[in-house]
């Protein structure tokens, strides 16, 4: 058991240092002229080939958790966030076969690394399911649902490539100031691996108790920026929150996680503003330089075709497959709980997207933006809804 | 009103964008589909004429046209995007956390949210997803869908029903994929139109003039899952009715027996336990997980039930004749089935005693040794008299199920066992003489002080209340077919494009065109693999070279 | 040629017509059966006019000699139906204005009330404090209370001599209140 669980964690590492190389490798293709015209080059060939590697090493990683736990490994944060890493890689080499488009790589792999690397700062213990989580319809609720958003998060891949191609960086206005919040955003998710994958290593801890109730405490992985209400710090020698999260969170443990959340700002924006500095000027100009030979309407197609294979599978495992394991473990199949609604507003947005697109010939930059928010709405299905409000679905 | 008779002698209806038959662009109705602004025609609906567009006289007219607009349906859909939205912001009524210190709406939102929470509730976001205008909003979204599609698939059937290989000159050169070629000989055609059969294009050819088209049918795939969504809308009509759904609950004790609500009195449940399992602590697959939680975790919930129908006379309140119809387990995940009826396990309760030992002792007696033993069997419903062994005579004199003190008085809160508390009168053998002992959960008192016997609490026995819903839906069945037909629409639809070729002769050489309604690279890759070889030009990307030569001008 | 053109026209633009008014019709319809029912949904089963549904309880109060009490063979009197239990304390204040009058409608209304406690013990602990002479019933499984949907309690139910419902009352009566729906449905 032990040693089949090391086994997996081993592949989950090896396929990130793949996917790492792979991604090195992707860069490099942008040099080459020819690839433009769709015909690949050997640096090509040796990027994607590691890619499946990677991705090989993943399905590694799955299947042995699966062995080990006894169930599919989709029923915490840490195992459903890293299965959407894994279902990005799988969409964006399905795609690459399609369009043979390097430069896809060189910005999808990166993304499934930050959400594998997010995923990882979640507790991965193997965890027992509680009774409502014992359906197999949970577990092909969950799959499909993330191979959708592993597709739709290729179309988000493909229409941040175009913007970032096409807007133009020469003078400033909203477009890349808004391009520029979304770079950011990944900065500040990358604040968050940093900040908790140190104080993990440092094995930092800080309990509070609460002083009502001395029986409620919880625990602080990280320092206390903003500190739970009604609570007082009873580890030693650590630091006194600046202030307290706002009670109207409502997840559980949330002034912990709000406070991640502030980490994970102050870090993000301190990288953000290092490279800012080195780069001299916004990002979305220093990254343009490696999408200057693509082809627009290429991108702009992926986009397209991402969206018209992700919205049917995510109306099916999102929707569909969601009601079914709703109706035979909670007695309804629809029951408004934030996750399911955010569920339906995501399906509302793509709807509106494609309705956009063909019948009201939405193409190019706007569907380009369009596809940004609406992988915006995916996350925050994942992390906002779990963190700020309660529901069914707040099991990590 | 009049009808358009294009040059090719085919009369199109008003309306007509692009002549029904050849193609050729109807000049005064360009700005319909925006062709007048563009090179590129604009083939989304085949340049048919759809009638809202046409005309727009009576109220009824206006109204349909309104909800025609794929823009209309649009703003729709983004509004109720919103309006879902808003009523995430704070939980909604029903999922007020039931430890929460007030559930009533009018308290709780301001307690827990302050002023918003306050405006929260005034503006009726507590409860918005069953209220009256955000069901008008997903009504009038489905009344636009019904609209939308009657007024598209109509004039869309037509056009591609009659369609013909030959086309206008005009209307091929702006298609997106066009080329000319010269010298293109007899043998080349045939070779290639062979090569587009192969790859499962079926071809119409009108003298000389060719039409490959293929995966028509996805062009369809938009309404039929629109008539999906429609079937979803309406089994969430009928599943108002009550006679095809019903939603109940009922809270059923351990060994207790009672009607299930919403059956009319016709069933009667007995739920004989409630098994409630957690994980093995010295699981060692799961130690590591339940470490970091701290406690353990719920592996099982069970209620253990006996379904009885009620045969004969039924009147309510009277103990009926009952008629086993089935038994079985409610675990989470696996519901029982009679008749008709679902029950599901949706909840339990802990707090309740069933029933309560105390022993009895002499006041002076240092070890307490108990002279007998009071078993209070049902506390639910006790008994009164109990007669210990040794003569001594127990009345229950007054019994609180939930007691507290009310301003220096004692009362029950509830009917449940929750926290009983009884007041005993205890009758010497001997003496016949009567004391009163008040008793409850760490409570003993005599309130004379001079009591000969005492009482102790020795067991104690609680039992579960289990939480079952009831659902009876046969509306169900719409909701699975409306879905499946979504999705075979949205399938159709999505993995699968129509593509059309169309070479036409054109002076000496031939003109040719292409077109599909997704995936251009998908469709220039068939037409490469036709051609190869040939002297036909590969067809050119018309908007990529526009847009190429725009991006040079620029720089 | 022209007039029968005109014709055609004319035909085709009332079909046309018909057909839109046709579905925008069925649209409302469904939409307004959907509001109609949403809406309605929550309110009690059982109405001000409806019939009172029939049931049958055993009578528990030590004071009053009747058996049992089935509804229906209380046709031809008033009467006053009320939910009530030991713990609830509106409940608790409305009953000594019953008894108060009991006696002086006695022939004309009875009172049914309804307990919904589990234990017969607590009841007659009520019965004793207060000197209970009119019929209490006790709904052990609270089958009855089921039956009428009642949900928060005191909820009193005012039937005519016909077994008609004739006023819904939620909440504790006044003294004055209670002898007004007394001679509401007291049959002259």
């Amino acid at each position: 058991m032990e040693s089949l669980l090391n086994v997996s964690s081993n592949a989950l590492y090896t396929a990130f240092v793949i996917y790492l190389i792979a991604t090195g490798f992707f860069a490099a293709t942008i040099r080459d002229k020819r690839t433009s015209d769709g015909k690949n080059t050997k640096t090509s060939i040796i990027a994607i080939s590691l890619t499946i590697i990677g991705f090989i090493a993943q399905v590694v990683y799955f299947v042995t958790r699966w062995i080990a736990s006894g169930h599919a490994p989709v029923s915490n944060m840490f195992e459903f966030v890293t299965f959407l890493g894994m279902s990005i890689v799988l969409a964006f080499i399905i795609l690459f076969f399609i369009y043979r488009l390097n430069v896809l790589g060189l910005f999808a792999l990166p993304i499934a690394m930050l959400i594998i690397a997010y995923a990882s700062m979640f507790p991965g213990e193997i965890s027992p399911l509680v009774p409502s989580l014992q359906s197999n319809w949970l577990f092909i609720h969950v799959i499909t649902v993330s191979l959708s958003q592993g597709i739709l998060a290729i179309s988000f891949v493909a229409g941040l490539i175009y913007l970032v191609k096409k807007i133009d960086q020469s003078k400033r206005s909203s477009k890349t100031t808004w391009l520029e919040i979304i770079l950011y955003s990944l900065f500040v998710t990358l604040g968050f691996v940093i900040i908790t994958s140190t104080f993990n290593a440092m094995d930092y801890e800080a309990t509070f108790v609460q002083s009502e109730n001395e029986n409620i405490n919880m625990v602080y992985h990280l320092p206390a920026i903003a500190g739970p209400e009604g609570f007082e710090l009873t580890t030693a020698d650590r630091m006194e929150p600046y202030f307290n999260a706002p009670t109207w969170m409502q997840g559980s443990e949330a002034p912990k996680k709000f406070n991640t959340l502030v980490w994970s700002f102050l870090i993000g924006t301190i990288i953000y503003g290092i490279v800012r500095l080195i780069l001299r000027k916004r990002v979305g100009a220093a990254i343009q330089k490696f999408v200057k030979n693509i082809n627009l309407d290429l991108v702009d197609e992926v986009t397209y075709r991402a969206v018209a294979i992700g919205f049917p599978l995510f109306t099916l495992g999102g929707l569909i497959f969601a009601a079914i394991w709703a109706q035979i473990a909670w007695d309804r199949f629809w029951g408004w709980d934030p996750k399911e609604v955010w569920a339906l507003i995501t399906w509302f947005f793509y709807a509106a997207f494609l309705h956009l697109r063909l019948s009201r010939g939405w193409h190019g930059e706007k569907s380009a933006w369009l596809a940004v928010v609406g992988f915006a709405i995916i996350m925050f299905n994942i992390i906002v809804v779990n963190l700020v409000l309660a529901g069914l679905h707040s099991y990590a | 009103m009049d009808k358009i008779k294009c040059e090719c002698g085919h009369v199109n209806p008003e309306g007509t964008v692009l002549c029904e038959a050849c193609g050729k662009p109807v000049e005064r109705n360009q700005h319909i589909d925006g062709n007048d602004k563009t090179k590129l025609l604009n083939m989304r609906y085949e340049g048919s004429a759809r009638r809202s567009q046409t005309y727009n006289r009576s109220i009824v007219d206006k109204i349909w046209n309104f909800f025609s607009s794929v823009k209309v349906g649009v703003w729709l859909i983004v509004l109720a995007l919103i309006a879902s939205g808003l009523g995430t912001i704070y939980p909604q009524e029903m999922y007020i956390p039931a430890e929460a210190v007030n559930r009533d709406p009018a308290v709780f939102y301001e307690a827990s949210y302050g002023l918003l929470g306050k405006i929260y509730y005034q503006l009726g976001l507590h409860n918005l997803y069953s209220s009256w205008w955000y069901m008008i909003l997903i009504a009038l979204i489905g009344i636009s869908l019904v609209i939308c599609s009657i007024d598209r698939f109509v004039p869309l059937h037509r056009a591609l029903k009659n369609q013909q290989p030959k086309r206008h000159s005009n209307f091929l050169s702006r298609q997106r994929l066009y080329s000319l070629s010269e010298n293109v000989s007899e043998d080349e055609r045939e070779v290639v139109i062979d090569r587009l059969k192969k790859q499962r294009y079926k071809i119409m050819n009108k003298d000389g003039n060719i039409l490959a088209e293929k995966n028509r049918f996805s062009r369809w795939g938009p309404y039929v899952n629109h008539i999906g969504l429609i079937i979803i809308l309406l089994a969430a009509i009928l599943r108002m009715t009550p006679f095809l759904f019903l939603d109940d609950y009922i809270w059923v004790r351990e060994g207790e027996q009672k009607v299930i609500p919403s059956t009319d009195g016709d069933y009667y449940i007995k739920n004989n336990r409630f098994i409630l399992e957690t994980y093995d602590e010295d699981d060692e697959k799961f130690q590591a997980a339940m470490e970091q939680k701290g406690e353990l975790t719920h592996k099982n919930y069970q209620t253990d039930v006996v379904i009885s129908k009620v045969v004969g006379e039924k009147i309510t309140g009277v103990e009926p004749e009952l008629e086993k119809v089935t038994e079985g387990s409610i675990q989470m995940n696996k519901p029982l089935k009679f008749d008709g009826y679902t029950l599901y396990q949706s909840g339990f309760q802990e707090n309740e005693f069933s029933s309560m030992t105390f022993k009895v002792y002499d006041v002076n007696d240092e070890d307490e040794t108990s002279l007998g033993e009071v078993k209070v069997e049902n506390l639910m419903s006790p008994e009164k008299t109990y007669t210990l062994d040794n003569g001594i005579e127990v009345h229950l004199n007054k019994y609180y199920p939930d007691y507290e003190m009310d301003n220096g008085e004692p009362r029950s809160v509830s009917k449940f066992p929750r926290n009983p508390a009884f007041v005993f009168e205890i009758t010497d053998p001997d003496t016949g003489k009567k004391e009163i002992s008040f008793l409850g959960i760490g409570k003993n008192i005599d309130a004379t002080g001079e009591n000969q016997y005492k009482l102790g609490i020795v067991d104690f026995e609680m039992h579960y209340v289990s939480g079952l819903t009831v659902r009876k839906d046969y509306t169900l069945p719409f909701f699975v077919v409306g879905a499946a037909i979504f999705m075979i629409g949205v399938i159709q639809g999505m993995y699968w494009q129509h593509r059309r070729v169309w070479i036409n002769p054109e002076g000496d050489g031939i003109a040719m065109a292409a077109h599909t309604n997704k995936n251009w690279f998908g469709l220039k890759k068939d037409i490469e693999k036709a051609i190869e070889n040939t002297n036909i030009k590969m067809v050119v990307d018309q908007e990529e070279r526009e847009r190429k030569e725009q991006e040079e001008q620029e720089a | 040629m022209g007039t029968n053109n005109i014709d055609k026209k004319q035909n085709k633009k009332k079909k046309r017509y018909m057909f839109r008014f046709i579905v925008l019709v069925i649209l409302l319809a469904a939409v307004g059966y959907a509001l109609y029912f949403n809406l309605t949904a929550d309110k009690d089963i059982y109405e001000e006019g409806d019939q009172a549904p029939d049931f049958q309880l055993t009578q528990i109060n030590e004071n009053n000699e009747v058996e049992s009490i089935r509804l229906s063979d209380l046709k031809g009197k008033g009467v006053m139906l009320n939910f009530w239990a030991t713990y609830c304390k509106p409940c608790e204040a409305e009953m000594p204005y019953m008894e108060d009058l009991y006696p002086q409608y006695e022939d004309d209304i009875e009172i049914v009330a309804v307990s919904l406690d589990a234990s017969e013990l607590v009841i007659h602990q009520f019965i004793d404090k207060y000197n209970l002479t009119f019929p209490i019933l006790h709904d052990t499984k609270s089958d009855v209370m089921d039956l009428y949907g009642v949900g928060p309690i005191p909820s009193t139910y005012f039937i005519d001599a016909e077994g008609k419902i004739v006023e819904v009352v939620a909440g504790a009566l006044t003294l004055e209140t209670l002898e007004e729906k007394f001679q509401m449905i007291a049959p002259n």
